[in-house]
C-alpha cells in the first residue's frame, strides 16, 4: 500500500466516521437526555436522503434542496415528539422498542408509496464537483472533503451548544433531574421537543449530504442505524464525546477492513463491540 | 364445573381440537396453522426472556435463523436428513451460540441490552449474507425434508404435511409444558424476582448472572426448535429469517398476546399471522395489500400505546380481574 492510497483510505474512513457521528450523536443525545431508545432513527436518515433526491430533482440544486429539507425534518421531528414519543418517556423500554419498530414499518411503506422502490442517484453540487490530484492516476474528490468539513463544524457547534450556552446548561440539567429543572420554572417539555428535533434533523442532514455518495435506495437507513447502535455502545450512552471517538474508530475500522480483509469486513465492527463489552461494558466514555 | 377447573382443562381441550384439525382440512388452513404453531414456540421462548426474566431482546431471530441454517447445512442434498439427530444438533448449536452471546450481552442492561442483542443478531445476518456459507444473500434450499426412521421402518416423514403438523403441535405442547414446569419451579420464581428487583435478589445471595444466562440459553434453544421447524416448512433459508424485522415481529406477537402469560404468546402469534394474512389479502384490499406493513406498523404503534398488557390483559379487564403486575413499574 503506497502513501497516496493509504491517504485516500484514511480520508474516506474519517469522512465515513464523521458522517456516522452526525447520526449517532442524535441517538445518544435522545438516549442520554430523554431515556428513549429510538429504533426509527435510521428512518430519518432515509427520509433525509429521499428529500435531498426529490427536492434536488425539483429545484435542480442539492444546496437549495438541503436548505428546504432541513426545516421540514425539524418540523417532522417536533411533530412526532408531540404526537408519539412524549407518551413514552415514563414507559418501559419494551414499549419504546415496539412503537419505534412500528414507526420503521410505517416510514418504509410511506417511502415506497411516495417515492417508489427504485434506486436514484443524486448529483454533486457543481461548485464541489472536482478532484484533487494526488498522483498520476489517483485523486480525491472535493465533495468528500467538504462533507468532512461540514461534519466537523457541526460537531464543534454541538459541543459549544451543549457546554457553553444557557440552553445547553438546561439540557444537561434536564438530563440529570427532570423534576428539579421543571420546578425551577424551565419548560422541560419544550427542551425535550427541541432536543428530539435536533437529533432527528442531524440524522436527516447526514442522509442528505451523503445522498450523492451512497445514492438513494430502500433500506438505506437500517444499516446506518445498526452501525450507530454499535457506535453508541462503544462510546457510552449519552456521551457525545464518546460518540465522536467511537464513530471515528468504526469509520476507520470498516474502511480499512474492506481494503485489507474484505471477506470479514462486515464483522469487524461487531468484534470491536464484543471486545469493548468484555473490557468496559459501560462504553469508552460511559459512566459506570 | 367451577371456573378454575375449567381454566385447567381449557388448554387440553384446545390441544385436542388442534390435533383433530387435519381431519377437517389438510391443505391451506392446516399449513397456516402450522406456521402459527411454529411462531408460537418462537414467541413463547421470547416471552421467557421479556415476560419472565425482564430482558428485552431485540435480536431473538438470530437463534431462530441459526437453527434453520444449521438444518440447511446438514441436509445432504437429495436425501432426507434424520430427524433423530438433526433437530438435537440444531438445538445444541443454538444453545451454544446463546451461551456465548449471553455471556457478553448480559454484561449490559436496559437500552444497552436491546442494542447489543440487535447488534449480535445483525452480525450473524452479515455472516450468512456476505460469506458463501449457506449460499450468501440467495440462501440455501432444503430439497428433501427430514424423516425419522427406526431400522427400516419410517416413523415420521415430514414430506407429509399432516405428519409435520402433528410434530409441530407436539413440540409446541412440549415447549409449553416445559416452560410451565420451569417457571413453576424455584428457578422460575427466582427469575421473576430478578425481573422485579435484580439488586434485591443479588443481595439475597442469588447468582443473578447465572440465572439470567440459563434463561437466555433456554430461550435461544427453544427459538432454535422453532427455527428448525420453520426451515422445514418453507424448504429454504435465506438471511431474511434472522433479520431484525423477524425479531420485531416476534416481539409484537409476545406483547400483542400479553407478555408474562405463556398462553398469551400462542394467542399473539395466532392473532399476528391472522392479521398478516388478512391485511395482505389482495381480494380484499387490492393494491393496498402490497403495502400491508403500513397498517401493521400503525397497529403495532397502537398496541404499544394503548394495549400494553395485550389481548390477555384486555380479556382480564373485561372479566373485572386485576391485571397482573404492570411492566411500567
Amino acid at each position: 500500500m503506497d502513501f497516496a492510497f493509504f491517504l485516500i483510505q484514511l480520508l474516506n474512513g474519517l469522512q465515513y466516521g464523521l458522517l456516522l457521528f452526525l447520526v449517532a450523536s442524535g441517538l445518544t443525545l435522545i438516549f442520554g437526555i430523554m431515556g428513549i431508545i429510538n429504533l426509527a432513527h435510521g428512518s430519518f436518515y432515509m427520509v433525509g436522503a429521499y428529500l435531498a433526491w426529490s427536492l434536488s430533482s425539483l429545484t435542480g440544486s442539492l444546496t437549495v434542496a438541503i436548505l428546504l429539507a432541513i426545516p421540514l425534518t425539524v418540523i417532522l421531528g417536533m411533530g412526532l415528539e408531540r404526537l408519539l414519543f412524549r407518551h413514552l418517556y415514563q414507559r418501559d423500554h419494551l414499549y419504546q422498542v415496539l412503537l419505534t419498530y412500528g414507526l420503521i414499518l410505517v416510514f418504509e411503506e410511506l417511502r415506497s408509496l411516495i417515492w417508489g422502490d427504485d434506486v436514484h442517484g443524486v448529483a454533486v453540487p457543481a461548485l464541489l464537483n472536482a478532484s484533487i490530484p494526488l498522483t498520476e492516476n489517483l485523486s480525491y474528490p472535493v465533495y468528500r472533503l467538504a462533507i468532512s468539513g461540514v461534519c466537523l463544524l457541526l460537531a464543534a457547534a454541538l459541543y459549544l451548544l451543549i457546554q457553553k450556552t444557557r440552553l445547553g446548561m438546561m439540557i444537561r440539567a434536564g438530563a440529570s433531574n427532570r423534576d428539579m429543572v421543571q420546578s425551577l420554572g424551565i419548560d422541560i417539555k419544550l427542551i425535550y421537543t427541541l432536543v428530539f428535533a435536533l437529533g432527528i434533523a442531524l440524522a436527516a442532514f447526514a442522509g442528505m449530504i451523503n445522498a450523492p455518495l451512497s445514492s438513494v435506495f430502500r433500506n438505506l437507513g437500517s444499516h446506518v442505524l445498526i452501525i450507530c447502535f454499535v457506535v453508541v455502545v462503544i462510546g457510552g450512552i449519552g456521551s457525545v464525546k464518546g460518540a465522536m471517538a467511537a464513530s471515528l474508530l468504526i469509520g476507520l475500522a470498516e474502511t480499512f477492513g474492506q481494503v485489507l480483509v474484505p471477506e470479514v469486513a462486515g464483522m469487524i465492527v461487531y468484534v470491536l463491540m464484543a471486545v469493548v463489552l468484555v473490557w468496559r461494558p459501560q462504553g469508552l466514555f460511559g459512566k459506570a | 364445573m367451577n371456573s378454575s377447573r375449567f381454566a385447567q382443562l381449557l388448554p387440553w381441550f384446545v390441544l385436542g381440537l388442534l390435533a383433530l384439525f387435519p381431519l377437517v382440512e389438510n391443505t391451506f388452513y392446516m399449513q397456516l396453522l402450522t406456521k402459527v404453531l411454529i411462531m408460537a414456540i418462537f414467541a413463547m421462548s421470547l416471552d421467557l426472556l421479556v415476560g419472565y426474566t425482564g430482558l428485552v431482546s431485540f435480536g431473538h431471530a438470530a437463534y431462530f435463523g441459526l437453527a434453520g441454517y444449521t438444518l440447511a447445512l446438514m441436509s445432504p442434498g437429495y436425501e432426507a436428513v434424520s430427524l433423530w439427530w438433526s433437530l438435537p444438533a440444531a438445538i445444541v448449536v443454538c444453545a451454544l451460540f446463546a451461551l456465548i452471546t449471553g455471556m457478553l450481552v448480559l454484561r449490559t442492561r436496559g437500552i444497552y441490552f436491546i442494542m447489543v442483542t440487535l447488534a449480535f443478531a445483525q452480525m450473524l445476518f452479515f455472516v450468512f449474507h456476505d460469506t458463501k456459507l449457506g449460499g450468501g444473500s440467495d440462501g440455501a434450499y432444503i430439497y428433501v425434508k427430514p424423516s425419522m426412521r427406526l431400522g427400516d421402518f419410517e416413523l415420521v416423514n415430514l414430506e407429509k404435511a399432516e405428519q409435520f403438523y402433528w410434530l409441530v403441535l407436539f413440540l409446541m405442547a412440549a415447549a409449553y409444558l416445559l416452560l410451565h414446569r420451569v417457571l413453576d419451579s424455584s428457578f422460575g420464581r427466582a427469575l421473576l424476582g430478578i425481573k422485579v428487583n435484580e439488586h434485591r435478589m443479588r443481595a439475597l445471595g442469588f447468582p443473578v448472572f447465572r440465572y439470567q444466562l440459563a434463561s437466555f440459553t433456554l430461550a435461544g434453544s427453544l427459538a432454535g426448535i422453532a427455527g428448525y421447524l420453520a426451515a422445514v416448512q418453507y424448504g429454504f433459508v435465506n438471511p431474511e429469517i434472522l433479520s431484525w424485522h423477524q425479531s420485531g415481529a416476534v416481539l409484537m406477537m409476545v406483547i400483542l398476546g400479553g407478555m408474562g402469560t405463556l398462553y398469551g404468546a400462542v394467542i399473539g402469534s395466532f392473532a399476528f399471522i391472522l392479521l398478516q394474512e388478512v391485511l395482505s389479502n389482495q381480494a380484499w384490499f387490492g393494491a393496498w395489500a402490497k403495502h400491508w406493513q403500513l397498517a401493521m406498523g400503525i397497529l403495532i404503534m397502537l398496541v404499544a400505546l394503548y394495549l400494553p398488557q395485550g389481548l390477555a390483559g384486555l380479556a382480564q379487564k373485561f372479566r373485572g380481574k386485576p391485571v397482573p403486575e404492570s411492566a411500567d413499574d
